[in-house]
């Protein structure tokens, strides 16, 4: 039987690193992905599991060591948080474009400046086309759910890429709450040893992260770019898995009383779970107001969303980034998802709880409230950064 | 849902308090959160914990700004927080205090029932520590009849260990000894 226990999420998330076999870690501790990183080499250290975990200056270093591992075939953790995962950038788009399977977990917290440990997606954003498989969870469940779904996802050889899993910072990973515990065998069998297709070994020499000549660079990068976007089923079909062995199943795109609705509220991360609070008071009052929430960001789920969208008469997408000049990034991605459709929604783009101010449920009826207002009156294409003091 | 808000001074372990009170409603099966006020640690500085219990699963990701319980971890937080900010009107102020349940009450200008214990004594008689945060669980079960009062037993072994026990009989002492006036 499934064992329900109440933890912390971070301490779930480190569980699930332990149970899904990682051979090596590597990370630098940073607010607040700290308490991942402690309880892992907490574990490491008291032999209760075999794997290698470096301690390293940096977290560029961090990165490097899980790409080195990968190399050699290992199955390696790496998690961060805001400047460790700029500092690991660089490293992201090797990991992704030498086509190794790891995980990552980004416990998000905004960029410094100013200075913040508080949470927002502005880490993450950073590092939006690196090109790695990009999750966002929900919930403590989901986070830890999402180890397992994330290796056998990066390790199948149709798909061959590292996964990142953002879980919101402090908002989530500071958080006791019930968690379900899957059993191993149930693991294990769901999630066999790792088989790399190629792997840096000195009896059968190969060449990992080659130069590549203007002639060729082109057809390596649209090589990468079709197997990250043509691994939409393979997506679909681990969730599919997942859901089979544990009754949890999981879409690129879902919904909440969203079918029918005028108006649609759309997130990403931990804010879904507060909006679908604030979406069901609306509904016992009368209005015509569903939610939709992005859980894949990379590849972006753009048919899924048309379908969950395209009905609509306005969009209210909410932001937890923003792209400085421009305007939030799940609204760039919402807009071009919908843009060659003569009947489209509106797109109202809000970016709130940047640095972890509290979005409480009040503040969506008030972002929807604000932005029907507004599109009735003309201004269907707006932008603002909700409940800023002037 | 019950919604608790702790008050306690940092490092006085408002936040241990908010996760043993989750932790024992999760081990009854029901569906708890429980999470400090983001940020720094602050030795010595007002901080607040947050704890929800629902039989449902709770989907609430924002801080608590309507309490039905409001606990308070330290009497002298009564003087320089507004510790009743919020509090519904059918809420309770669970308190550690010297003075009477009627004196606190009055001195707080509050019409809710209140809960009074001297958390502070209790503590330095059992654990020989003035740290109220497991004792004041005791007053907080008996003032609100959230948990069944045995449910506290298995998180305080897991937390505590070989203490554990200390902890329990402060727990228990605060349970009996709390006055709660309407």
């Amino acid at each position: 039987m499934a064992k329900r226990v109440g933890m912390e999420v971070s301490i779930a998330a480190a569980e699930a690193v332990r149970q899904a076999n990682v051979d090596v870690i590597s990370a630098y501790p940073i607010t607040p992905q700290t308490h991942i990183v402690e309880h892992l080499s907490e574990i490491v250290a008291n032999g209760e599991m075999d794997a290698e975990f470096f301690c390293v200056e940096s977290e560029h270093s961090a990165l490097s060591v899980c790409v080195g591992a990968a190399a050699t075939g290992a199955r390696a953790f790496t998690c961060t948080s805001s400047q460790g995962l700029a500092l690991m950038s660089e490293i992201t788009y090797i990991a992704s474009g030498l086509r190794l399977p790891m995980l990552m977990i980004i416990s998000n917290r905004t960029l410094s400046a100013p200075l913040s440990i508080w949470n927002d997606h502005s880490d993450t954003m950073s590092i939006r086309d690196c090109g790695w498989i990009q999750f966002f969870v929900e919930n403590g469940q989901e986070v830890y759910d999402h180890v397992f779904v994330s290796y056998r996802l990066g390790e199948d050889r149709n798909v061959l890429f590292p996964v990142i899993i953002n879980m919101d910072g402090f908002i989530l990973s500071h958080v006791i709450e019930p968690i379900e515990l899957i059993e191993q065998e149930k693991i294990d069998q769901f999630l066999p040893p790792y088989q790399p297709l190629h792997r840096l070994h000195p009896d059968r020499p190969v060449t990992m992260g080659a130069f590549a000549l203007p002639g060729i660079f082109a057809e390596a990068k649209k090589a990468q770019e079709e197997a990250l976007r043509s691994s939409m089923p393979k997506i679909t079909e681990t969730w599919k898995a997942f859901g089979d062995m544990t009754g949890r199943y999981y879409h690129p795109v879902e919904t909440h009383k969203a079918e029918d609705a005028d108006t649609l509220l759309v997130t990403m991360g931990s804010c879904s779970e507060t909006a679908s609070v604030a979406v069901d008071k609306m509904r016992q009052e009368g209005r015509s107001v569903g939610l939709v929430k992005i859980r894949l960001w990379r590849p972006f789920p753009f048919d899924e969303l048309k379908k969950a969208a395209l009905h609509a008469k306005q969009l209210v997408v909410i932001d937890r980034a923003i792209s400085v000049g421009a305007c939030g990034p799940v609204a760039s991605e919402v807009k071009a998802a919908l843009y060659g459709y003569d009947q489209r929604p509106s797109v109202y783009n809000f970016v709130a709880g940047i640095s972890g101010r509290d979005v409480t449920p009040s503040d969506f009826i008030k972002m929807v409230d604000k932005a029907e207002i507004e599109i009735e009156e003309g201004n269907k294409e707006g932008y603002e950064i909700y409940g800023v003091r002037e | 849902m019950i919604e608790i808000r702790f008050h306690g001074r940092g490092g006085q372990g408002a936040v241990t308090s908010a996760e043993l009170l989750a932790l024992a409603a999760i081990w009854e099966g029901k569906y708890a959160q429980a999470f400090p006020s983001f940020g720094p640690e602050r030795r010595g500085a007002p901080v607040v914990a947050f704890c929800r219990i629902s039989d449902e699963p709770i989907k609430i990701r924002a801080n608590i700004y309507e309490p039905d319980i409001v606990v308070v971890l330290d009497a002298s937080l009564l003087k320089i927080v507004n510790v009743a900010a919020g509090l519904k009107s059918d809420g309770i102020i669970v308190t550690t205090s010297k003075n009477s349940p009627e004196k606190v009450k009055e001195s707080l200008k509050i019409k809710n029932r209140i809960g009074v214990v001297d958390a502070g004594k209790i503590a330095l008689e059992v654990l020989g520590l003035p740290i109220t945060n497991t004792t004041m669980l005791g007053s907080v079960v008996k003032a609100s009849g959230l948990i069944k009062k045995e449910s506290i037993i298995p998180p305080f072994k897991e937390r505590f260990g070989r203490i554990a026990e200390k902890n329990i009989t402060a727990f228990e002492r605060a349970y009996q000894e709390t006055v709660i006036i309407q």
